[in-house]
């Protein structure tokens, strides 16, 4: 079955080893230029101090648009596995009725799933991590400069969770496509639950992974970047503006305030005359001063990178470990029951045994009495059934 | 060897067309002893009839003793039937060559020719056509 | 004799709707079994439950005196063909033949490489571009060069052309002639069934009319023609199929394993084809036993 699988595999297996190919050649031929621009210009910067204004001219810049394509690219992959490997596997075969095929060969329909989860999942693997390799390797003069691994943007396409995203990935389009049995809906439930992730664990598990480190200290004036009044009045009224870059290298800042020793925002402060249009900046400071106001950071620290890196993938496998599970119920026949119904003789398939390929959607869970003349035959309790689409 | 064929519209049960086929052919010397009759395998290939049918054509033949199978070789013919020789057979076409000529020349035609063999026939073998 | 196919109660529910019901029947080894019946009338559903493919509503099947697909070996056993002939239209004929082997234990490289040659199949050929008559043939060679006891064809000769389908049922007869498999083959062409099956199973709206021996059928049906005689005043052991009644005449199509003795009807063999139909014809409501309405004759 594993021959099998690869040979009709094959096709999908080179346009993705063509792909990688060209990627590969253009980022190999455009990275170590880009490693000497970059080593050059640190260089250059570091004895002035700061290198941020130098490195945002460089192209390609840390926030530049080269860099989130190839990020993006990195994290579309198993989102493309999981629409083009993974939903037609079993969908295709479903449609065409080429199941009726495939199902009576002399191997098991689990062996027949197992082969084709296991073969392709780990292929889908393989050119995720692959990609996400190349191009990190490619990016890492940037990363080191700008020390963003954990941002949201970087972050997905580094370390191995790439290779957690394609399991999943692939997993769920094996799943629409085993459960709808339709390939074009299958495609387009797999491009919207895996996008929802895609959104949804940046956004509200990532933080969390890890019980993130909250950092309370006395504002420094020199980590302010903004000041002044919000709401102006004419009278000379008007809320303190108050603007302040948290400076822990690495980190991913989730929050940053700006708060009194009582812990309320600084905007419901007054704004004073200080702080308004027509004064001085060291006046305004002053101000600002006078308050003792607190930077509140709540952040993941870079150290944690790795840490993330194996929470997010261990999470995306056991996703995939679940879904592949469901796979297995939907398809293979259940253990059968010690307490089944008699059978006429040994190794029946009985009405209450072992839970075959259903036929059209609307099968009712209630079955008909057993009729006919063999007297004895109960309905057999099963388990809780998967709900059958 | 014999090619069996098969008549659909008949109504006769296919293994005793075939049966009927190796008497005629035994009849008219197509088939000696010694010959081989083809393989169930062959006699498919060509009709498109169940092999047991041949199987049980060949069990019949073999029952009447014209037949015998050995296994792994085929089935081959013992005996021809009886009454089939030629000399007999050449006796009495020439007799019936005498009698057609007198009987067109008496003014039958084919149609009352066969109608009054057929009948002759029918009473003459009481338990049917053999 | 052992049965190839034995079923008790048989059903497949489909929502409300039994696709099959109260179906019971043994099937002997050896035979090559016509599955006859409208569309629609349970032939498919039954061809798959005794592959594996589906699993039973109500009753018990066992085929080979095994759990239907329950294991590799029972799989090996089963040869099926689905309608239409499924195959991987990307995949050549030559993948074909590979999937067999490495799939199925018992695979005859032998028989199937001779086959292929005598149909002429171009072993690079894609499988999509194979003409229907080719797609069924090559089908067939997956079900039946896994050397299998039991070869389950759900109308493969359906939407064939005349030549195509006979060459069909001859590259089959010469494969049930070399390995000796039981073959059940469901049609809706009274002819190819006349042809080579020698037992046969009737089935009409999801329900088993008639099961057995061809000749054993074709005895125990007699066409009985006479005077006008009331339904009611028929011997108790005589099942009527078809009845049809004038004022003066009675001609009747039934089922008795006893010998029509009574010189009032002359008694006429019964051709398959008409057998076939007439139970067809029968009205699709109740179980089979008793007699069905009266039928005006048409």
């Amino acid at each position: 079955m594993i021959r099998f699988t690869l040979l009709r595999f094959r096709v999908q297996a080179a346009v993705a080893a063509a792909g990688l190919l060209i990627i590969a050649i253009i980022l190999a031929v455009t990275g170590p230029h880009l490693a000497h621009v970059y080593d050059t210009t640190l260089r250059a910067c570091q004895q002035q101090g700061d290198c941020t204004l130098a490195l945002g001219t460089l192209p390609p810049s840390p926030d530049g648009t080269l860099r989130a394509l190839l990020y993006a690219l990195v994290v579309a992959v198993p989102g493309l596995i999981g629409m083009f490997w993974g939903a037609p596997l079993a969908a295709r075969e479903l449609e065409a009725g080429t199941f009726r095929l495939a199902w009576t060969q002399g191997i098991t329909r689990t062996r027949w799933l197992a082969a084709k989860l296991g073969v392709i999942g780990a292929l889908s693997m393989l050119t995720a991590e692959l990609l996400s390799l190349m191009v990190t390797w490619w990016a890492s003069p940037i990363e080191t400069a700008s020390m963003d691994r954990l941002a949201p943007g970087v972050f997905h396409a580094g370390g191995i969770v790439p290779a957690g995203y394609a399991a999943f990935a692939f997993a769920l389009g094996l799943t629409a496509g085993l459960l709808t049995r339709r390939t074009l809906p299958a495609i387009a439930i797999t491009l919207v639950i895996f996008t929802a992730a895609q959104l949804a664990v940046p956004a509200f598990l990532r933080p969390q992974l890890i019980a993130p480190v909250h950092l309370s200290s006395p504002l420094a004036i020199a980590s302010v970047t903004q000041m002044g009044t919000a709401n102006a009045t004419p009278a000379g009224g008007g809320t303190l503006f108050v603007q302040a870059q948290p400076d822990i290298p690495g980190a991913w800042i989730l929050s940053s305030d700006i708060v009194t020793p009582a812990g309320r925002p600084a905007d419901t402060l007054p704004a004073g005359q200080a702080c308004s249009e027509s004064h001085s900046r060291q006046a305004c400071e002053a101000y600002i001063a006078s308050f003792h106001l607190r930077h509140s950071v709540t952040y993941q620290p870079g150290s944690r990178y790795w840490a993330l890196q194996w929470y997010e993938t261990g999470i995306y496998l056991g996703l995939a470990l679940v879904l592949a599970g469901l796979c297995f119920l939907r398809i293979g026949p259940a253990a059968r029951r010690p307490g089944g119904p008699a059978r006429a003789s040994g190794g029946a398939a009985t009405a209450s045994g072992p839970w075959r390929w259903l036929g059209p959607r609307h099968l009712s869970r209630r079955r008909g009495r057993a009729s006919g003349p063999w007297p004895g035959s109960r309905r057999g309790t099963r388990s809780r059934p998967l709900s059958r689409s | 060897m014999i090619e069996f064929q098969l008549d659909t519209v008949s109504g006769v049960a296919t293994y005793l067309q075939l049966v009927q086929q190796v008497h005629d052919a035994l009849r008219l010397g197509l088939l000696e002893p010694g010959d081989k009759l083809p393989t169930a395998q062959q006699v498919v290939a060509k009709l498109a009839i169940n092999p047991n049918t041949v199987l049980k054509a060949y069990r019949d033949l073999e029952r009447e003793g014209l037949v015998r199978g050995r296994p792994g070789q085929g089935t081959f013919v013992i005996r021809s039937l009886p009454g089939t020789d030629p000399v007999t057979q050449r006796r009495f076409l020439a007799a019936m060559t005498d009698l057609l000529r007198s009987a067109r020349s008496a003014g039958l035609g084919p149609d009352d020719i066969e109608a009054i063999y057929r009948t002759a026939v029918r009473g003459s073998f009481a338990e049917g056509v053999a | 004799m052992t049965a190839v196919i034995e079923a008790r109660g048989l059903g497949k529910r489909y929502g409300r709707r039994w696709a099959l019901a109260d179906c019971t029947l043994a099937v002997p080894a050896g035979r090559v079994v016509g599955l006859v019946g409208p569309n629609g009338a349970g032939k498919t559903t039954l061809l798959q439950l005794a592959a594996g493919l589906l699993a039973p509503t109500s009753g018990a099947i066992t085929v080979l005196g095994h759990h239907p697909g329950g294991s590799p070996a029972q799989l090996s056993r089963v040869g099926f063909v689905a309608q239409d002939s499924p195959l991987y239209a990307g995949l050549s004929v030559a993948g074909h033949l590979r999937m067999g082997a490495w799939l199925n234990p018992g695979w005859d490289t032998e028989y199937a490489a001779r086959r292929i040659r005598q149909l002429g199949l171009d072993l690079r050929q894609r499988a999509g571009s194979l003409s229907g008559g080719q797609r069924a043939q090559l089908a067939l060679i997956l079900a039946a060069a896994k050397r299998p006891e039991l070869l389950l064809l759900d109308e493969p000769v359906a939407s064939l052309d005349p030549l195509a389908r006979r060459e069909f049922l001859q590259g089959l007869m010469e494969t049930v002639a070399e390995h000796g498999a039981s073959v059940v083959l469901s049609s809706h062409l009274i002819a190819d069934v006349e042809r080579v099956c020698d037992f046969l199973i009737v089935l009409t709206a999801s329900h088993v009319r008639a099961a057995g021996e061809t000749e054993a059928l074709l005895a125990s049906h007699h066409r009985l023609s006479g005077p006008y005689r009331d339904p009611g005043t028929l011997p108790a052991s005589w099942e009527v199929i078809e009845e049809s009644h004038t004022g003066k005449q009675s001609v009747l199509l039934v089922r008795t394993d006893d010998p029509v003795l009574d010189p009032a009807w002359t008694d006429r063999p019964v051709s398959l084809e008409d057998l076939i139909l007439a139970y067809l014809r029968q009205p699709g409501s109740g179980t089979g036993a008793g007699r069905p309405g009266l039928e005006v004759a048409s």
